[in-house]
């Protein structure tokens, strides 16, 4: 299974994605932002977490227009497989493919902490792992993590399934409790929590260990 | 020419940087304060000379990155 993660100036959790998928049994290979094509046969394009641009206009917004983004949006167009994980996740839904928006936490704090999702659905290749209704311990580190999505949008996740992680309880102001969804061929998953940071004992954690576990797992039986 | 992109969020979004202004205004004793909302301000310098085409491209530009029209607005004045 052959993966790719992304560093923009500014991420700072693309080492320790490039890790988990590599303990997961992943072919890991590094994309710098100023690439203009991703290496041929990937199965999965990771986005990590981070303050990509310095977060300046708005969280993920100058990453959506980096020299690597129409490979980006390329490939989830031919149906690969993406992960976009806290500002990862802000990415995708920059670049469109995923829905909604990412805002100021409603408390306005940043939020650095374990914190408890449910795995809404496991049908998709990312939550595999888990049971539906699981509970599982992530950490959150984040400052715009406030999910938005006006009602029909939020119908269209809920109609489809496409809802993949909410916090329980709510913490940041997200529609929903949502933490993390899924696009419309479930084959892109956006999330603001951390698995890579709960991937491995050493790391005070592992609930994490089984998305990549999962993902790997079955991307390399596709 | 110059262009000034004025971007807040849409009226419906939940705005919590302008609740917070609002309630330390209240702090400050503004008692008759009873709605913030707060955005972003852009300004361009622009080569164009035509304000109708230069409004049209600053609209692409809104449209493309200036703001995230899934939770924002933008107005845009030319001067």
């Amino acid at each position: 299974m052959k993966a790719a993660v992304v560093t923009f100036p500014g991420s700072n959790c693309d080492r320790d994605l490039a890790v988990a998928l590599k303990q997961a049994g992943a072919d890991v290979q590094r994309v710098w932002h100023k690439d203009t094509s991703l290496p041929q046969g990937l199965d999965l394009v990771a986005v990590p977490g981070g303050f990509s641009y310095g977060d300046y206009l708005r969280c993920g917004a100058i990453a959506a227009h980096s020299p690597i983004a129409p490979a980006l949006r390329a490939h989830a167009e031919r149906g690969g497989y993406m992960l976009g994980i806290c500002n990862g996740f802000q990415v995708l839904t920059e670049l469109g493919l995923l829905p909604g928006a990412l805002m100021r936490n409603a408390g306005l704090t940043f939020l650095c902490k374990p914190a408890t999702l449910r795995v809404e659905t496991a049908d998709n290749v990312f939550t595999a792992g888990y049971r539906t209704g699981q509970q599982i311990s992530v950490p959150v580190a984040h400052h715009d993590g406030n999910y938005q999505i006006d009602a029909e949008g939020l119908t269209a996740l809920r109609d489809q399934d496409r809802i993949a992680f909410t916090y329980a309880p709510a913490i940041n102001g997200s529609v929903a409790d949502i933490a993390g969804v899924l696009s419309a061929n479930r084959r892109v998953l956006g999330m603001m929590p951390h698995p890579e940071r709960a991937a491995d004992p050493a790391l005070g954690g592992t609930d994490g260990a089984a998305l990549f576990a999962g993902l790997v797992g079955r991307l390399a039986l596709a | 020419m110059k262009a000034r992109v004025t971007i807040m969020l849409k009226d419906g979004v939940l705005d919590p940087q302008g609740e917070a202004i609002r309630h330390a205004l209240g702090g400050l004793g503004h008692k008759g304060v009873t709605g913030v909302r707060q955005g972003k301000l852009i300004e361009l310098d622009l080569d164009a000379t035509d304000p109708e085409a230069a409004r049209a491209e600053v609209a692409r530009m809104c449209e493309g990155l200036l703001a995230n029209t899934v939770i924002e607005k933008y107005a845009i004045e030319i001067a």
